[in-house]
């Protein structure tokens, strides 16, 4: 099959899709390259570099009548109605917006994969291309910044007087603001940052950043909570925009980039919050492309407020670093290639039982096929294709039980349990309805520790049925000597249990230590 | 009063171990926890032993029939009984508790699962020789069946315990073969076994005959034997955290034959607490209970187990000093092999070290790794690694693409990329991904194969480099390898 690799009509885009790195690879899964001429020029790859790893220079005409075609962009009306039905088209289609170009694709008959919609699984990380322009968008971010800011990152202490670092104040810690930390901080600013993620403190701190935990609630009457971010209540979000309010007093340079994908920016950056700020600050919005973090920013424009706020809204900033931008994308590809090339003979297969491939397709065969399904995250790893021979289907995520079924079984044993405690005695009932409350209450409490603790629960756990102590202990009270005897014995041993458990597990948890 | 008095006590104490359980789920709350489970237990033994030794007088006229396991009162003798016995009984315990290595951890837990079953057998005897007693002396008794059941079911859970427990410890103590044992037929035997049980404590409740019980207990103990001595080492983990949820059940029971809430109370929390923790290991061994249960682990025809001959590199200590101290990030996944090399010591110096020249060291542990759940962070805690750089296996298993070198000290089922393969013992069990990292490091005695059986095809990978000898030799010498001076000074100048 052959690979078309067009130039990108989109005006501004300097990326391209593939690198003359990634075209023998190409090469290697068995396909013919065509780019079309001039198509990496914009990011400092000339054709000569693509002729010599083996790719034949080709018009628009002959790249868009490949069988195969990868683009960053998506396609124009002229672009789209030259691909022949049954192509391929592998590019950035962002389908949740883009209900007609998914119409146009289907009438066109075209297989299209969507590189935003890579599900987020570990197995599809090497494919990953939002990723991948994610952390370019936020070292660029920070270059945009530093350009329009009107004073180093560094502190230093001159001949001509102390210069203060500047601080820097990144919202939202997915890739992108990892990006835009590390390389603010390389530059030698103060960097903090601030995520509804809590867990992301410990990746913010190896990047050399101070981590500002929004203050909830829970918080406050010293409970910390490990699950409650997930949600971000009002009363979240209030506390969030406090710090925010604290911090633009404080900083000199914003960047938020608290994106979600087909939807509109949550708007964290006020108006009130734009005037707080110093003159000559920078707001840089990573999230433009959705409306803006901030309230006040025009997507694609840079402009100064009136106070004197410089505000950053481009949406190409991975295309302002078109030569790194391509060649993460161009890898990005190739690894999805690699994934839909099994045989590695030059045809693309496009596999609906593979899941990264199911979740990408929206078009196939004159179909619409987006949404996808729900992912079923798994803990079993990802079996290569060939395991879907071997007797590895029971692998494969199961449709849930009908509800019923597990209510016929519940009911079934309540009934059963029932009748058991209505003939048992008295005294049993009372007994039956502690031990299975316990169950309960030990089941919650024991899913709550942490793995690392499991050697010192097993202890604890084996001193606490020690407990077993005290039933022979009652027994000691008897006149008969037999049970008198073996009461003794019991208590023996259980004891040994008791000391013996409680002071190692006291031994093992004077260990563990933070660093 | 007295009466009452008992049972809020006896709440207190299942509440207070509710709490111990509870503080151990952070390392921040886990020595409050532990403090809470010894309170508790003080409360609750000093609580009985006011009950047993109360006159007379301070009986209400209900007291026969809300404490009865309470009759009769003791004596001195029953007094010095009881402090003797809980003398030695602590004297052991606390010694063995501060004597134990902590490499010998397991051998220890299942040692003590082993008395927690024999106590609850010695006590459903005595219970029994007091309902005979009582019989004998033309008593009827009321529910009579049904408090035979209780007590026949209690024997049978705490006998298998009891020498399941002691063959884990053999097992783990290497007293005995770690291979697992399979007689032909061996489902069927255990079925038969656990038929006979039923048939015994049927027979027992309807005639209350001491053959039946004894005949019984025989049973309960050669079940207990042959369960776990059909299993093998590797799946030590799952057999222990088995064995802690059966002594918790054995302690449930014998709480039913007793009559006191505490014991179900406590009983319950640790059976639930041990079958989790054996869910918890089978689903990290992507194996289910039943499997494990049913024992001869490796023993299925394995396909793709066919040997894998490739060519290995190896690579010496000083060698690898110079890489470690050139990388940026380190990751080491420990495995039961770090534990018997009792290396943890050299490795925790090896991590300080390098910390303090800049690598970014982490640790990355597999669920399994070591004969019991959590073992490995034990181990390091022991030997003084922070916990915040050792991460489980799910949190940092993406991570191994951004890392430059992995060691691999004493693991290997763990991880082998076959698991990712069908038609292997370990398949689909979830691995440590150490192979996407750029250098990886095996530290191994020989080129022997896991316990799995399974040929390991990382060792033959490009990017694979083997480190024979014993592990804690092997760390020292990359210790005294590295350069003493900072190495970022070295740089600057």
């Amino acid at each position: 099959m052959q690979i078309g690799i067009p130039r990108e009509s989109l005006p501004g885009e300097n990326r391209v899709a593939a690198t003359p790195i990634s075209v023998p690879q190409l090469i290697k899964l068995g396909y013919s390259v065509v780019v079309e001429s001039g198509a990496g020029q914009r990011a400092s790859l000339p054709d000569e570099a693509y002729e010599v790893t083996g790719a034949r220079l080709g018009t628009t005409a002959e790249v868009w009548g490949s069988d195969v075609i990868l683009a960053v962009n998506e396609p124009s009306v002229d672009e789209l109605e030259s691909m022949r039905p049954g192509a391929t088209l592998i590019t950035f289609l962002y389908p949740r917006q883009n209900e007609a170009l998914l119409k146009a694709l289907q009438k066109q008959g075209v297989t299209a994969l969507s590189m935003d919609m890579v599900p987020r699984i570990s197995r599809a990380q090497s494919m990953d291309a939002l990723s991948s322009m994610a952390n370019i968008s936020g070292y660029r971010a920070i270059v945009e910044a530093s350009y329009e800011f009107g004073r180093t990152f560094g502190g230093q202490v001159t001949a001509a007087g102390k210069v203060a670092p500047a601080k820097v104040f990144v919202i939202g810690t997915g890739v992108a603001g990892l990006a835009a930390l590390g390389a603010a901080n390389s530059r030698g600013a103060e960097v903090y940052a601030t995520d509804v993620r809590p867990e992301t403190a410990e990746q913010v701190e190896s990047m050399g950043a101070t981590f500002l935990k929004v203050r909830t609630a829970a918080d406050d009457q010293g409970v910390s909570s490990d699950g409650y971010a997930k949600e971000t209540s009002d009363d979240y979000n209030t506390r969030a925009a406090e710090l925010y309010l604290e911090q633009a007093r404080k900083v000199d340079i914003i960047v938020t980039t608290a994106a979600i994908p087909g939807r509109p920016s949550p708007k964290l950056i006020t108006a009130e919050m734009v005037e707080q700020m110093r003159p000559g600050s920078v707001i840089v919005d990573l999230a433009a492309l959705g409306g803006g973090n901030c309230v006040l920013t025009r997507p694609g424009e840079k402009y100064v407020t009136d106070n004197g706020v410089t505000i950053i809204g481009y949406t190409d900033l991975p295309s302002r670093l078109p030569g790194l931008a391509s060649q993460l994308y161009a890898t990005n590809v190739v690894n999805l290639l690699k994934l839909a090339t099994p045989e590695a003979n030059g045809s693309i297969v496009v596999d609906f039982d593979d899941e990264v491939l199911r979740n990408m397709t929206v078009t196939r065969g004159g179909e619409i096929t987006f949404p996808p399904p729900p992912i079923q995250v798994s803990a079993a790893p990802a079996v290569k294709p060939e395991a879907h021979l071997a007797p590895q289907e029971a692998q494969e995520p199961k449709a849930p039980k009908p509800w019923y079924l597990s209510f016929g079984i519940v009911g079934v044993l309540a009934i059963g349990l029932i009748a058991l405690l209505t003939y048992a005695p008295a005294s049993f009932v009372s007994l039956f309805g502690v031990f299975a409350l316990a169950l309960v209450v030990g089941y919650y409490v024991v899913w709550n520790v942490t793995a690392a603790l499991h050697t010192p629960l097993m202890s604890v756990t084996n001193a606490v049925s020690g407990i077993i102590l005290v039933g022979a202990i009652t027994q000691l009270g008897n006149d008969n000597w037999a049970i008198k005897i073996i009461a003794t014995g019991a208590v023996l041993i259980a004891s040994i249990n008791v000391f013996g458990g409680f002071t190692v597990t006291q031994r093992m948890l004077k260990m563990f230590r933070k660093g | 009063m007295l009466a009452n008095f008992v049972q809020a006590t006896y709440i207190v104490a299942g509440l207070l171990f509710i709490f111990a359980l509870a503080g151990l789920s952070r390392f921040e709350t886990s020595k409050r926890g532990n403090a809470f489970g010894i309170l508790g237990m003080v409360l609750a033994v000093v609580a009985t032993i006011i009950a047993v030794w109360a006159p007379e007088s301070w009986h209400g006229s209900d007291w026969a029939t809300r404490m009865p396991s309470f009759i009769g009162d003791a004596g001195l003798a029953s007094v010095g009984l009881l402090v003797a016995a809980m003398l030695v009984g602590a004297v052991i315990g606390t010694f063995k508790a501060v004597r134990v290595e902590m490499t010998g951890m397991p051998q220890l837990i299942a040692q003590l699962h082993s008395f927690v079953g024999l106590a609850a057998v010695l006590i459903g005897f005595n219970v029994f020789i007091e309902i005979d007693g009582e019989l004998r002396a033309g008593h009827p008794q009321t529910d009579l069946a049904f408090h035979l059941a209780e007590v026949w079911i209690g024997v049978f859970i705490g006998a298998v315990t009891f020498t399941g427990s002691i063959v884990a410890w053999g097992k783990l103590a290497e007293k005995f073969p770690s291979k697992p044992l399979t007689l032909p037929g061996r489902n069927l035997l255990n079925l038969a076994t656990i038929v006979g049980i039923i048939a015994c404590g049927v027979w027992f409740q309807n005639t209350w005959s001491w053959l039946a019980l004894i005949i019984l207990t025989l049973l309960s103990l050669f079940l207990g034997f042959h369960l776990v001595a059909a299993i093998g080492g590797a799946d030590m983990p799952v057999v222990i955290s088995m064995l802690n949820s059966y002594s918790g059940f054995a302690a449930a029971f014998s709480g039913f034959a007793l009559g006191m809430n505490v014991l179900i109370i406590t009983g319950a929390l640790v059976g639930a607490s041990g079958a989790i923790l054996s869910y918890i290991m089978c689903k990290a061994m992507n194996r289910s209970f039943i499997s494990v249960i049913l024992g001869g682990f490796g023993t299925s025809t394995s396909s793709a187990a066919a040997a894998e001959e490739g060519e290995i590199q190896e690579v010496k200590a000083d060698e690898l000093g110079a890489w470690l101290t050139d990388a940026q990030s380190v990751m080491i996944t420990p495995g039961y092999g770090m534990a018997v090399a009792q290396a943890q010591y050299p490795v925790a110096e090896l991590t300080k070290r390098l910390t303090d020249a800049g690598v970014k060291v982490r640790f990355a542990i597999h669920p399994v790794a070591g004969r019991l759940p959590g073992h490995m962070n034990v181990l390091l805690a022991e030997a003084r690694v922070p916990y915040d750089i050792v991460f489980e296996m799910d949190e940092v298993n993406d991570e191994f693409d951004e890392t430059d070198i992995v060691l691999v000290i004493g693991a290997n089922d763990t991880v082998n990329p076959t698991a990712m393969q069908p038609g292997t013992p370990i398949s689909g069990m979830p691995v440590l991904h150490v192979w996407e990292a750029k250098k990886v490091v095996v530290f191994k005695r020989s080129m022997k194969p896991g316990y799995a059986g399974v040929e390991n095809p990382l060792f033959f990978n490009d990017n694979t480099y083997m480190l024979f000898g014993d592990a804690k030799a092997s760390v020292d010498s990359i210790n005294s390898a590295l350069p003493a001076a900072d190495p970022r000074q070295a740089i600057s100048s």
